[in-house]
C-alpha cells in the first residue's frame, strides 16, 4: 500500500524522540542554566542544605540566572592548546623546531655552560609558538627526543588578535603543567587525567627514569 | 513558430549549500531541463601534491588529513602504504589489524555522511542528517581516544600507527558492533522504504555499467552500477585476505543503488571491524625507524579502497628526505567524470540529488 514506508519512517523518529537510549545529547557549551534542583545536584548536597549554604546562588537560580558548566567528556589524549613544556628537560635542540611541518616554532639558545654532556643543555632565550597557525599534529611532541615538549588540553584560548596566539617563552614556563597523554604512553597508565587539574612533575613525565646526580656523574666520568 | 527560445546558462556554486563545498556547476537549463553541465573546480586548491615536495615523509601524513575531510583515516593509510612500498617497510601484524579498524571506521563515518547529506539534497531536512551524525559522533569520539583528535586524525605512521589504541577504545568498540546494526535498521527504515524517497531517486542518474568502467568511475558507485570491483578483494592490502566480507553491488546504477550500496557496505564493514577485534594479535605497532626516512631511489603506487572510491598515491624518490613527486589518485575527482551524461535530461531537482549521490568532497576534488 502507499504509504507504508512513510508510516515505518515516522514509527522510527517517534521512537527516537520518545525512549530515553535514543534521544540526543544536548550541550549547551560553555554553561548550561540550572534551577535550584540542577545546583544542587551538581553540589553533591540535598535542597535544604544547599539553599543554607549558598542562598546567593539559590536565589539566582530562581530567577533563571544560574549556570553550571556544561562539558562533553574529553579524552586524555586529546590533541589541545596550551602546550606544556618543561625547561627543566629542554636542552634547547630544536628538533620540535625541525619536524613542525608548518615551521611555526622558534627556538633561539645560547650556550649554558651546565650539563656539558649526556644532552648537552642550552639555555633558552626565545621559544615562540604560534598556535594561530597551529593544526595541532604532535608532531613536535613525537619528535622531542627529552620529553620536553607535550600537547595540552585546552580549546578555548580564542582572542581578538592575531598576536596574542602566539606563546612565548614566559607564557610557556607559567603555563599549567597539565599534559595531554598524546604520545606519552608513560602518563597513560598512572591513570592520570589532564582535565582534574592535578600538575604533573618535570621528574615524572618523561619516558624513562630521570638518574639521580651521582648515577650521572658516574656515567660521565666513564667517557 | 516565429519566436525561438534559447537555453540558460546559470551558475550553481560555488557558494550554494547541495554542492558539498566550494564547487561550481555551469549548468545549461532549457526551462527546468538540464540540457548541459560543466563542472568548475579548483575553489580550494592548496597545493597539496606541491606542498609534499617540501615535506618530509612523515610530515605528510598531515597534509593527507586534509584532502577528503570525511575520510581522514583512509587517506592516511593510502599514503603511509606508499611510502611503506616505496621504502620496504614491513609493518607488525597488530599495526595493520589497527588500521584496517580504523579504516572502516573511517569507512561508516563517511557513507553516513554520505547518505545523510543525501536526503537532505532531497529536501528531507536535517532529519535524516542528524539520525547519521549521531552515530558518526561515536566513531569520531573512538577517534578522539585513538589519536586525540577527531577530523585530522594524522593516525598513521609509515610503518605502523603511532600509538597502540588505549584500554577504553576497546570497550567503546565493542558496544558500537552492538548496537550499530540496530541503527543502521532504523536508518533503512526512515529512508529506503519511504515512498518520497523512491520516487525522487530510483530510475533517476543512471550510470550504465560500461559507461562506469570506461570514465574510471571507483567506489560505490562504480559497484552500484553492477560492477563487482573492490581493491579489498581484487588486491588485497594489509589483512584484508584474512577476512570474510561480502561485495555488496546495485543492479540498475541509479541514485537509489547508490544509497543502498553505501548503506549494505556500513553492514559489511561492521562485519570487517567484529572479525578483526577477534583476530587482533598482541605485539609491536611500529618498528623503529628515523623520523627522517631516505627511501631509496624509484617509485611507488599504494592504492587503497578508500570510502569514496580507489584512493592512491604515487610517489616518487630520488632518496632525499622529501618525495621528489606526489601524485593523487582522488576518487572524488574522477567520478565527477560521467557527472554530465548522469544529468542531461533530468530536472534542476534532480540534478543536486545526483549529485549528491556521487559524494563528492572538496577537499579531495581540488586536492
Amino acid at each position: 500500500m502507499y504509504g507504508i514506508g512513510l508510516l515505518k519512517g515516522l514509527a522510527v523518529t517517534m521512537r527516537n524522540m520518545v525512549s530515553p537510549g535514543r534521544q540526543f545529547t544536548l550541550h549547551q557549551y560553555p554553561d548550561r542554566r540550572v534551577g535550584l534542583l540542577g545546583l544542587a545536584k551538581q553540589a553533591n548536597t540535598n535542597l535544604v542544605s544547599y539553599v543554607l549554604r549558598e542562598p546567593a546562588m539559590a536565589a539566582k537560580s530562581l530567577i533563571g540566572l544560574a549556570t553550571v558548566k556544561d562539558r562533553m567528556p574529553q579524552h586524555p589524549r586529546f590533541r589541545g592548546e596550551e602546550f606544556v613544556w618543561y625547561e627543566e628537560r629542554c636542552t634547547g635542540c630544536a628538533s620540535c623546531a625541525k619536524y613542525c611541518p608548518l615551521g611555526i616554532i622558534e627556538i633561539v639558545t645560547h650556550p649554558s655552560g651546565d650539563a656539558m654532556q649526556e644532552g648537552e643543555k642550552y639555555a633558552i632565550d626565545v621559544f615562540d609558538i604560534d598556535i594561530g597557525r597551529c593544526m595541532f599534529c604532535g608532531l613536535c611532541v613525537e619528535a622531542c627526543p627529552y620529553d620536553a615538549i607535550h600537547m595540552g588540553s585546552g580549546f578555548e584560548e580564542s582572542t581578538y588578535v592575531r598576536e596574542e596566539l602566539v606563546i612565548d617563552v614566559d607564557r610557556l614556563r607559567s603555563a599549567p603543567k597539565r599534559p595531554s597523554t598524546w604520545f606519552r604512553p608513560q602518563l597513560e597508565g598512572k591513570g592520570y587525567q589532564p582535565l582534574d587539574g592535578q600538575e604533573v612533575s618535570w621528574k615524572d613525565v618523561g619516558r624513562h627514569q630521570m638518574p639521580d646526580d651521582s648515577e650521572l656523574e658516574d656515567r660521565w666520568a666513564k667517557r | 513558430m516565429a519566436i525561438t527560445t534559447e537555453p540558460v546558462t546559470i551558475n550553481l556554486g560555488p557558494q550554494h549549500p547541495s554542492t558539498h563545498g566550494v564547487f561550481r556547476l555551469r549548468v545549461t537549463f532549457d526551462g527546468e531541463e538540464v540540457v548541459d553541465v560543466e563542472p568548475v573546480f579548483g575553489y580550494l586548491h592548496r597545493g597539496t601534491e606541491k606542498l609534499a615536495e617540501s615535506r618530509s615523509y612523515v610530515q605528510i601524513v598531515t597534509l593527507t588529513d586534509r584532502l577528503d575531510y570525511t575520510a581522514s583515516m583512509s587517506n592516511n593509510l593510502a599514503y603511509v602504504r606508499a611510502v611503506e612500498k616505496l621504502a620496504g617497510i614491513e609493518v607488525p601484524e597488530r599495526a595493520m589489524y589497527l588500521r584496517v579498524i580504523t579504516a572502516e571506521l573511517q569507512r561508516i563515518a563517511s557513507h553516513l555522511m554520505a547518505t545523510g547529506f543525501l536526503l537532505n539534497d532531497l529536501g528531507a531536512f536535517a532529519t535524516p542528517l542528524m539520525y547519521c551524525f549521531r552515530e558518526r559522533e561515536r566513531i569520531l569520539d573512538m577517534f578522539e581516544m585513538l589519536c586525540g583528535a577527531r577530523i585530522t586524525l594524522s593516525y598513521m605512521r609509515p610503518g605502523g600507527v603511532f600509538q597502540d589504541a588505549p584500554a577504553e577504545f576497546w570497550p567503546a568498540l565493542d558496544t558500537f558492533l552492538v548496537e550499530t546494526p540496530g541503527y543502521l535498521d532504523d536508518l533503512e527504515n526512515l529512508i529506503t522504504g519511504n515512498e518520497i524517497v523512491l520516487a525522487r531517486t530510483r530510475g533517476v542518474g543512471i550510470l550504465g555499467d560500461e559507461l562506469a568502467i570506461a570514465t574510471s568511475v571507483t567506489g560505490p558507485m562504480l559497484r552500484a552500477s553492477g560492477v563487482q570491483w573492490d581493491l579489498r578483494k581484487a588486491d588485497p592490502y594489509e589483512v584484508y585476505d584474512r577476512l570474510e566480507f561480502d561485495i555488496p553491488i546495485g543492479v540498475a546504477g541509479d541514485t537509489f543503488d547508490r544509497y543502498l550500496v553505501r548503506i549494505l557496505e556500513m553492514r559489511e564493514s561492521l562485519k570487517i571491524i567484529e572479525q578483526c577485534v577477534d583476530q587482533i594479535p598482541r605485539g609491536p605497532i611500529k618498528p623503529d625507524l628515523p623520523f627522517n626516512l631516505r627511501p631509496p631511489e624509484g617509485d611507488a603506487y599504494a592504492a587503497v579502497e578508500g570510502p569514496k572510491g580507489e584512493l592512491g598515491f604515487y610517489l616518487v624518490s630520488d632518496r632525499g628526505i622529501a618525495p621528489y613527486r606526489c601524485k593523487i589518485r582522488a576518487p572524488s575527482f574522477i567520478n565527477l567524470t560521467p557527472l554530465k551524461e548522469m544529468v542531461v535530461g533530468w530536472k534542476v531537482g534532480d540534478l543536486i540529488v545526483i549529485f549528491g549521490s556521487v559524494d563528492v568532497v572538496l577537499g579531495e576534488v581540488d586536492r
